[in-house]
């Protein structure tokens, strides 16, 4: 009903006002340089960093302390991440180089970044643990095909060298799931209405 | 940060203040918080010399998380607000941002009269179908079947259709975003805020707790397959067969803004001189 | 022990309760139960209600929480009584804390008593709140969490609802009635969360050391369908239900909303209609357009759409036309503070429209009251063809009650509808000006009777007119048809003797009350006035209620003092009126008014504390 893909909301119909859609986007550029490939990579963990810190700041807010301070950490570990690309850079906190093209992947938000929508106030750490996780899994992926489709051979070592990373990354979280029971079929159960203010 | 003395360049953290949105976790303005920020640092504007004039809901609370100016007015009236401030200091940006209740229904009247008025305000409407902070009763833009207990089995009565009334009343610049993609969306305001005139963004925000369906959203919104147009026609053409769900910008039109002059040219004297016999 | 009192009238009974015991709080007992994200709090609260109905005793809930539309810091405080409750307590004898989140939020609705109140904690919580350790009340702390999933997975609200019930006095089989009588879902999922009842009932059992005195089961259990469970918004939907109302056209506000989504499907089952307008300005004028045509009709809102109404409801008034507006009233001004309370829209309800403007102001005095008076307010309206305001406000409307059942409906309200003139009678005149001041309404669609109705001045026949004895003969008419209505005796509440008086209006009523009560047992005698019939106001029966008084205090929950203004404004009251008023969003307690009470005796009449103590009227 409200899901189905919808007819005109307007209720015109006249198609010719519309050219048919292009079935194939032009590909993103690929990295052309080391500098670029990390001027990526760093932007994606700094867009992870910020994005896990407001989810730690929702939970809070809603009284969930323990998944914030899952998020808390994730925050910090991908923080140490960007710190330890400046550093192999060389570059200054605040002057990675800014190459002003579009990024290479293909979502709207970076690979590493856990979307805001898959939040819920009643989570437990398993869910988010699986968002961390999808997240790291999505990062290896983009390196592995940015390695693939490499222009030289030491961009496409680079890449790997951040895929490996992010498979250990991968790793760790999967270990870490393991040790924790995911929650059972009624965790987003709330008996209590929503409340309301204005 | 709320220290007002930054110092250029700003980055998108520059413009969000310390307070912790209380929206739901999941709600899609979270993201449309980044991307306002995100917009304003492509601008580069001082966040000093900006202002956000909301009205009342979920979406109007925004003001407080932005580290501008802010008006947290009355239901329905932000744009009424909004008029006002940027008539009597022009040389500040000023956004106006609201909910699909606060802005179609109560603030109908208004929406009209200021698409037609093309003062150069950008109006940011979060549209997520349903009246959220009083606890889901149906929105002008809510589907005429959806059921609520304001009205059992649905309003039966046609959703309202934002951007042919923007574009019919003399909006200067007509676009729909989307709050999953956070960076397409700052694009577009920033675009927004740089077109003089009248611009409206309808950016579609999905309510995960009233309206939990909407995280299919992010599977039925798609590019415009169109390029913009300046032809209000054209424009018209293809917003009347829109699906709801055609991301970007579709109509930047040439309208002048309005404009009065507001330079001195009499002084008081030679005013009240008409009077003396 | 006083018997139970098996009078159907709440308010003879809470008299004699108050006047036999000292005060209702003598023999009931407070209780929160607070946690946050998903522990349900709201609903535990809600089944202790309920549980306490079906042991046989009264009780009000309040609910309170963080801004957060879910997951938000939540409390759920409720007093049970043998006697109908009207107000909170002074302090809470227990508090139930599933977790210690925010908790501080409530610190000032859950007052704790030093040295009698007990806290009851989650071990695995963490640290308790400073402030809560400072009370001076005693702290136990059981494995809340563990417990719920030792029985089987079910939620943590019910082990708080079996220790919170228990400890009250509570039975078990009431408890359990409650939770099977409210579940919706399967079968399968009851069973751990009673079992999770059941466990928190056997809790109660290992808190150990001195308790709270818990309630004392009733000698009888009331007859079936003597008593409802009700909200103050629900029970004003069922009041203009019964005056007749069958249309309303509405905009969602806080805290009114609920009044309007319990009256949406009732209407529609009665073969009315419920329209959800754009606006608080087409509301307004939605209903005047069905009453014009002949239906009763209604709206509800808060201070912020009354705001918006006032020019529709001046057309009522100009053009007669019956309607009645219901404000829940909240923190002011302008967006003020939503989802509290307040009385702070008297001054606007009584004054606030251009031109002389003559309207109908009513105020229900606690949550059973709401229906009454609504439903007193829609036939009112369309006896005398003039709109109606009803001031209940958001403590009254979110609360839930246990109320003596209604008597059974009477016929709804009777507008004064005209029939055609009689043969050279001549053409019909709407707003002939009668000895009563109510002319006869037509009715679009009745032949011989048409008329255009007309905000503008108009003559008798309902044509514009600008001259003045049109515009002196209609202001008379419509100032003249609310002040020689007979109102009987609803105006007001008026409780005790003596040479003091306390008056007041609305939610605030219930701690006057209770306050009063505990005054005379010290010995200081009080007349009590709950005004009910704000607009018009009958100064004449005012003044009679007020004979032999010396000194009055006029207490009220805002900032300005509006009653007191009002009341002095319009009538004489004797020797040095003065006021006891302050803003939302906290209530008046009976134990602060009391001890006002007491100042003001002796500081206007030190003879009053000799005074001997005199039963409720």
């Amino acid at each position: 009903m409200s899901t189905t893909k919808p007819a005109s909301v307007a209720g015109g119909t006249d198609r010719d006002a519309l050219e048919p859609p292009t079935d194939n986007p032009l590909p993103p550029l690929m990295p052309q340089s080391i500098e670029e490939l990390m001027a990526q990579a760093l932007a994606m963990e700094r867009e992870a960093v910020a994005r896990y810190g407001e989810l730690a700041d929702m939970m809070e807010t809603h009284n969930n302390p323990e998944v914030a301070a899952l998020f808390r950490k994730m925050a910090g570990y991908e923080a140490l991440h960007a710190e330890r690309i400046l550093a192999d850079m060389g570059w200054v906190e605040d002057e990675p180089p800014l190459t002003g093209k579009p990024p290479s992947w293909l979502t709207a938000e970076a690979p590493e970044t856990v979307p805001v929508e898959e939040m819920h106030y009643l989570m437990h750490p398993w869910h988010a643990l699986q968002l961390a996780l999808a997240a790291e899994q999505r990062a290896q992926e983009f390196f592995t095909r940015l390695a693939a489709d490499a222009a030289t051979d030491a961009i496409r070592r680079a890449a790997e060298e951040m895929r490996d990373e992010e498979a250990e990354h991968v790793e760790l979280l999967q270990k870490w799931l393991a040790k924790v029971s995911p929650p059972g079929p009624d965790w987003a159960v709330d008996p209590d209405p929503p409340r309301y203010l204005d | 940060m709320n220290d007002m003395t930054l110092p250029p360049p700003f980055t998108a953290g520059d413009y969000k203040s310390d307070y912790k949105p209380i929206w739901c976790p999941g709600c899609g303005d979270y993201t449309v918080l980044g991307a306002l920020t995100k917009a304003m640092a492509l601008l580069q504007r001082p966040p000093h010399e900006v202002a956000v004039v909301s009205g009342i809901g979920c979406s109007s609370r925004i003001p407080a998380y932005t580290n501008c100016y802010g008006f947290h007015g009355v239901h329905g009236r932000a744009l009424a607000a909004g008029t006002g401030l940027k008539m009597a200091r022009p040389e500040l940006t000023v956004v106006v941002a609201g909910g699909d209740g606060d802005g179609y229904s109560i603030g109908g009247n208004h929406f009209l009269h200021a698409c037609r008025r093309n003062v150069d305000i950008t109006y940011l409407v979060m549209d997520n179908h349903v009246y959220g902070m009083t606890k889901g009763q149906a929105s002008p833009t809510t589907e005429p079947d959806w059921d609520n207990k304001l009205s059992p089995g649905g309003t039966g009565v046609r959703a309202f259709h934002p951007l042919v009334i923007a574009l019919a009343s003399g909006a200067n610049f007509v676009a729909r975003a989307f709050s999953g993609d956070p960076n397409g969306t700052a694009e577009i305001i920033a675009q927004a805020i740089r077109h003089p005139g009248f611009s409206f963004v309808e950016i579609l925000s999905p309510c995960v707790t009233f309206r939990p369906e909407q995280r299919k959203w992010r599977d039925l919104v798609h590019p415009a397959p169109v390029a913009e147009t300046d032809d209000p026609a054209r424009a018209a053409r293809r917003i009347m067969t829109d699906d709801g769900f055609n991301i970007g910008v579709l109509y930047a039109g040439s309208r002048t803004q309005y404009e009065r002059a507001r330079v001195a040219s009499a002084t008081l004297d030679e005013i009240e001189a008409e009077y003396a016999l | 022990m006083p018997a139970v009192p098996t009078s159907h009238c709440a308010c003879a009974a809470a008299a004699a309760a108050r006047a036999s015991s000292g005060g209702a709080g003598a023999r009931s007992y407070s209780l929160a139960v607070a946690g946050s994200g998903g522990a349900g709090v709201m609903t535990a609260g809600t089944l202790l209600l309920d549980a306490a109905a079906r042991a046989g005793h009264h009780g009000l809930m309040v609910r309170t929480s963080g801004p957060q539309i879910r997951g938000g810091e939540a409390a759920a405080l409720l007093r049970l009584s043998p006697s109908p409750v009207e107000t909170l307590d002074d302090g809470f004898q227990l508090l139930l804390a599933v977790d210690w989140l925010n908790l501080t939020r409530f610190a000032d609705e859950i007052p704790l008593v030093k040295g009698s109140s007990l806290i009851v904690g989650d071990s695995d919580a963490g640290d308790v709140p400073e402030a809560l350790l400072a009370s001076g009340s005693r702290l136990v702390q059981l494995p809340l969490k563990k417990a719920a999933k030792a029985a089987g997975g079910g939620w943590v609200n019910m082990i708080a609802l079996g220790i919170a019930g228990t400890l009250a006095g509570l039975p078990a089989e009431a408890l359990e009635a409650a939770l099977r009588a409210s579940w919706r879902r399967g079968d399968d999922t009851l069973a751990p969360n009673l079992a999770a009842l059941q466990r928190g009932i056997t809790m109660a059992g290992e808190v150990g050391g001195e308790r709270p005195v818990p309630l004392v089961a009733p000698p009888a259990l009331p007859a079936p369908g003597s008593r409802w469970l009700i909200s103050g918004n629900e029970a004003a939907g069922c009041g203009a239900l019964r005056g007749g109302v069958r249309f309303v056209a509405a905009y969602p506000i806080t805290p009114a909303t609920e009044l309007l989504e319990s009256m949406a499907p009732a209407l529609a089952r009665l073969g009315g209609s419920l329209l959800q307008a754009e606006d608080e300005l087409a509301s307004v004028n939605m209903i005047i357009g069905a009453s014009y045509g002949g239906v009763p009709s209604l709206t509800a809102t808060a201070g912020p759409g009354l705001a918006l109404m006032t020019e529709g409801i001046g057309l009522a008034v100009a053009a007669e036309v019956p309607i009645v507006v219901v404000d829940v009233m909240r923190g002011g001004p302008s967006t003020g503070i939503p989802a509290k309370s307040e009385q702070s829209d008297l001054s606007f309800a009584v004054d606030g429209l251009h031109g002389d403007a003559p309207r109908l102001v009513l105020a229900p005095t606690s949550v059973a009251d709401c229906l009454p008076t609504t439903e007193w307010a829609v036939r009112l309206a369309e006896a005398l063809q003039a709109p109606a305001l009803v001031l209940s406000d958001q403590f009254m409307g979110q609360s839930r009650a246990v109320i003596d059942a209604p008597p059974p409906p009477a016929e709804p309200a009777r507008r004064l509808f005209a029939e055609a003139p009689a043969e050279g009678a001549g053409p019909y005149k709407r707003y002939l000006d009668t000895e009563s001041g109510v002319s006869p309404m037509a009715r679009p669609g009745t032949p011989g009777t048409v008329y255009t109705a007309d905000g503008l001045e108009h003559s008798e026949r309902g044509i514009p007119s600008s001259q003045a004895a049109d515009h002196r003969r209609q202001l008379d008419k419509r100032a003249r048809k609310l002040d020689r209505h007979d109102y009987g005796p609803r105006w007001a509440d008026v409780e005790g003797s003596g040479e003091l008086a306390v008056v007041t209006f609305g939610s605030t009523t219930g701690a006057v009350r209770e306050a009063a009560a505990r005054a005379a047992a010290g010995g200081l005698a009080l007349r009590v006035i709950s005004l009910r019939l704000l607009a018009p106001l009958r100064t004449a029966e005012l003044e009679a209620a007020l004979e032999g008084v010396r000194e009055v205090l006029v207490v009220e929950l805002n900032h300005g003092g509006q009653l007191l203004r009002y009341l002095r404004s319009r009538c004489d009251l004797p020797g040095r009126p003065r006021g006891l008023h302050r803003g939302g969003p906290l209530p008046w307690r009976p134990g602060e008014l009391a001890a006002a009470f007491a100042g003001w005796a002796a500081a206007v009449d030190p003879r009053a504390l000799r005074h001997p103590v005199e039963t409720a009227a």
